[in-house]
């Protein structure tokens, strides 16, 4: 693992398992769903880890389960020195203050019966961060500092742009004053332009905050803009993990080499051989023995030890890859 | 409140909705106001020759076998039927919004147990439940009637509050607030329950016209509102005697009972379509 | 060059709910050739998929195509057909795929039915030869094991694969257009990349012409002949797509390359188009990206036509006319 600050990591994650098993009669026949099935990592101060993935590969399980918007199933998350799991629910609501999180639907994260202004001054009344006289000062100035009018405070949600919303959903997390923020595809729902206002916005604030971002996403080319480090994942696990710029440029881990090579480039004069996996994505309540990724994997040197045996996250170069054969990895284009 | 006149505005504005709307208004008024300025009803001022009067200016309504003014009647009878219909409502509403937002909240044993209770009171029909109890008491005073009614009609709206909640639960919003540390109190009641205020609404809004015809039904049956006062299904009762020679005592309380009913369950449905969130 | 789509100034309006109408969009003009992919690029509200939609007369009411639009498919005004003649076009002349494969398929009817479904409206064949072909066209698409795929339901699938299905069953009459809203926007980019590969094997081995209507330049980049950028209801820039890519001219397509995030070539901040896209209710006077535009200068206050830039090449802007 990469070992980011020199104060120590802001939160250490080691083995987290989340399963989800189905209720019901037939909950004897019903395999449990392993979204999450043993990562680790570390984020450091002020920086951004960027959690990237495809659908099912877990990503979103992982950031809700460290902040316990789900009870995980096994493993450690540590944060500002605190294990996060056995604490109570006294405790834990006292630190929420200093881990808050922004969904990716503007539509669904904004209660459409409160008015934007109460929604960004909850976090104030429920921990008491200021007398009832002075809320609405405070929530003026948060309005402005993610760059909205301030005046619109008491409006509706359906009054506002996606791209507004999501401004209203980061002031929300502000308020508290955080130290980390779960970034849950923040941008996947929104414009190209307006995707590239609020993530502009989320570096300035990391800037000016000294925030910690785990940012989730689907985009390598997103991430590229305000994460630097990524941990790709697949399945339930990481797969590699890397500073951004060595990831994009040699990535070590085949599914990786896949994702970048199935991002869609801006280019029409880039000729490059796209690398098309076959086949689905394995279900995550029966994923496949061995490596996860073997019955899609395309490396020439795949064989009988990618079903039998599990690759571990091991270093490589630059890069942590969990492949057996990630020194022989082949290389793509050069960007 | 907004969240309340929205569906209503919404309702106001389809033909039906407005027409519903404005029966039941007059209805309200012509119970809240006329009385004082009507004979009285229980009063029987000329039993042998004043009785049985078909419909004049003097008695626009006529009168009963009693000689008792029907208009009257009905007016003060209108009283009694609606003021039971909306408390036992307002109580149906509020308990039935309790339980379900409890239940699909916390979940778990607790929703277990709570939605096992409503089950098994839905297997006991409500009026035979009601029957029962009235049929083994002696009189039974009308605030005692409104909460029996009103006790045994919330299982239903339970079960539709419970299911928006398991719904609302999975929202970003809540989730949110979850992050923020919001006690599940606050959840409840700041974020879930003003969601489901349309659901309630249109669960109040037919429900009226339910337990007018339940009241009315048990009334008939002796067991309702006792006599002398007036009710509806009552006056229905006593003009079963004299249905051929003086129809009109039991036509037009009969006619009360279905127009207010029908406005209820027209401005309910109005408002159901309101609420819709697909129509949003 | 076989001209197989003429759009002649499209316009299509809605009731703002105070007795006027406004248009979502104002004066559309494109075509399309057999074989040839044109890529309609935009952001929400500028009116691409009503644009799709207005094409098959799909427009929901109260909205209409308005009277001096013109539709041409080969030699037929799509715009005077009605009843049957108007349901002989959809599907069997031109072909759509949407964007949400889950609720563009029925979830209770079979796969196979549905593509079935396609094949008996247009072709006098009986069930077993529409199974048949249906078969044969999940081939085409690429679904592994079709066979038993045809007795499959959507939700058994996964997304990748309805979408597969959904171009099936856009096939299935044979179109000679195929007018694709967004076809991958819902799916993971994996994913993605295999269904484009379909499109791609389709478009060479049927000769169909394609509208491919998207956000995203990258999809463009490698697939679409030629663009029409879109903003405000209108097409503000059009052009060969290796001469957009490397000559955009319109300060809106000079806007959104400058805030797309890329993954090659050195890593930047982006610069975003300061405002937001403005709601089809209130266009602005004069060059509708005005409010927004950083080069917008007094000529701006009227509105401009589309200016040719170089051969094929047009922007809907004053600036064109000023040489470079």
């Amino acid at each position: 693992m990469t070992a980011p600050s020199s104060a120590g990591p802001l939160l250490e994650v080691r083995d987290l398992i989340k399963h989800y098993h189905s209720t019901g009669l037939f909950r004897a026949s019903a395999p449990a769903v392993r979204a999450v099935d043993g990562v680790s990592f570390d984020v450091g101060r002020g920086e951004t880890l960027a959690l990237v993935g495809e659908s099912g590969c877990g990503k979103s399980s992982v950031g809700r389960t460290i902040l316990r918007l789900q009870e995980p199933t096994s493993g450690s998350a540590v944060f500002e020195g605190i294990d996060l799991f056995p604490l109570d629910r006294a405790e834990l609501r006292r630190l929420r203050r200093r881990m808050q999180i922004i969904f990716q639907d503007p539509y669904s994260s904004l209660n459409p019966r409160m008015t934007v202004g109460a929604a960004v001054a909850e976090g104030l009344e429920i921990h008491r961060l200021a007398p009832p006289k002075e809320i609405p000062d405070r929530v003026a100035a948060l309005f402005e500092e993610v760059g909205l009018d301030p005046s619109y405070a008491g409006r509706y949600p359906h009054e506002f742009s996606g791209g507004q919303r999501q401004r209203i959903g980061i002031a929300r997390a502000l308020a508290v004053q955080p130290s980390f923020i779960v970034c849950d595809e923040p941008v996947s729902a929104l414009d190209v332009s307006v995707q590239a206002q609020v993530l502009n916005l989320l570096s300035d604030l990391q800037r000016d905050r000294g925030l910690s971002y785990l940012f989730i996403a689907h985009d390598l080319a997103v991430v590229r803009q305000i994460a630097r480090r990524v941990a790709v994942m697949y399945l339930g696990r990481i797969v590699e993990e890397a500073p951004t710029e060595p990831l994009l440029a040699e990535p070590r881990h085949p599914y990786t080499v896949a994702l970048l090579s199935a991002v869609p480039e801006p280019d029409p004069t880039l000729r490059r051989s796209r690398i098309v996996l076959r086949g689905d994505l394995p279900s995550p309540s029966n994923p496949p023995a061995g490596c996860p990724f073997h019955p899609r994997c395309f490396h020439p040197r795949k064989d009988q030890r990618c079903v039998s045996e599990v690759p571990r996250l091991r270093p490589v170069g630059v890069t942590s890859a969990a492949c057996h054969y990630a020194e022989e990895t082949p290389r793509q284009d050069a960007p | 409140m907004t969240v309340l006149l929205e569906p209503l505005r919404r309702a106001w504005r389809t033909p039906r909705g407005r027409a519903g709307v404005l029966v039941l208004l007059a209805i309200a008024v012509v119970v809240i106001f006329s009385p004082p300025l009507l004979p009285d009803p229980l009063a029987q001022p000329d039993p042998i020759g004043g009785a049985s009067l078909a419909p004049s200016i003097a008695h626009p309504f006529g009168t009963d076998q009693l000689s008792r003014d029907v208009l009257s009647r009905v007016a003060v009878g209108g009283r009694v039927s609606l003021a039971v219909a909306i408390i036992a409502v307002g109580l149906s509403i509020t308990l039935g919004a309790l339980v379900g937002l409890v239940a699909g909240y916390w979940g778990g044993l607790v929703d277990a147990a709570l939605m096992r209770l409503v089950d098994a009171a839905l297997a006991v029909p409500r009026l035979f439940l009601l029957l029962l109890v009235l049929a083994m008491s002696e009189r039974v005073p009308v605030w005692a009637l409104v909460l029996l009614i009103g006790a045994t009609g919330w299982f239903g709206t339970s079960r539709i509050v419970r299911a928006e909640v398991l719904r609302l639960r999975e929202e970003s919003y809540v989730r949110a607030s979850e992050a923020l540390g919001a006690s599940r109190r606050r959840v409840i009641f700041r974020h879930l329950l003003p969601n489901t205020l349309g659901p309630l609404l249109v669960a109040a809004t037919l429900g009226v016209g339910d337990v007018i015809l339940l009241e009315a039904g048990l009334s008939f049956l002796g067991l309702g509102i006792q006599p002398p006062a007036p009710s509806w299904g009552g006056m229905i009762l006593d003009a079963r005697e004299v249905l051929v020679t003086a129809p009109w005592a039991g036509l037009f309380p009969g006619a009360a009972i279905v127009l207010t009913v029908l406005s209820a369950n027209l401005v309910g449905d109005a408002v159901r379509d309101a609420v819709d969130p697909r129509a949003a | 060059m076989t001209r197989v789509l003429e759009v002649e100034n499209l316009r299509v309006s809605f009731p703002d709910g105070s007795g006027r109408r406004f248009r979502p969009v104002d004066g559309v003009t494109f075509t399309l050739d057999r074989g040839e992919t044109m890529a309609l690029v935009g952001e929400s509200g500028c009116g691409k998929s009503l644009t799709s939609l207005a094409l098959l007369r799909l427009i929901p009411p109260p909205g209409r195509i308005e009277p001096d639009s013109s539709i041409r498919l080969g030699g037929t005004d799509v715009l005077g057909l009605e009843g049957n003649a108007l349901r002989q076009i959809r599907g069997r002349r031109i072909g759509m795929i949407f964007q949400d494969p889950m609720t563009s398929l029925n979830p209770v009817l079979r796969v196979g039915d549905q593509i079935g479904e396609g094949i008996r409206a247009h072709f006098p064949v009986s069930k077993a030869e529409a199974r048949e072909r249906s078969l044969r066209l999940l081939q085409e698409v690429g679904i592994p094991d079709p066979g038993s795929r045809l007795d499959a339901y959507p939700h058994e699938l996964s997304g990748g694969m309805r979408q597969r299905v959904m171009i099936a069953i856009a096939l299935a009459a044979e179109p000679e257009i195929l007018v694709a809203d967004e076809p991958t926007t819902a799916l993971d980019v994996t994913v993605q990349a295999q269904i484009l590969e379909v499109l791609d094997r389709l478009r060479s081995s049927r000769g169909m012409a394609v509208l491919l209507i998207t956000h995203d330049l990258g999809i463009v980049a490698g697939r679409a002949d030629r663009v029409a950028v879109m903003y405000a209801g209108q097409i503000v820039e059009e052009a060969p797509t290796a001469r957009l890519f490397a000559n955009p001219s319109h300060p809106y397509t000079q806007g959104l390359f400058a805030s797309v995030p890329r993954i090659r070539g050195p890593a930047r901040r982006l610069t975003p188009i300061p405002g937001s896209v403005p709601p089809a209710t209130a266009w602005p006077s004069g060059c509708r990206f005005r409010p927004r535009c950083l080069k917008a200068f007094d000529k701006c206050v009227m509105e401009p036509p589309l200016l040719p830039i170089e051969p094929g090449h047009r922007a809907r802007c004053w600036l064109a006319e000023t040489p470079r």
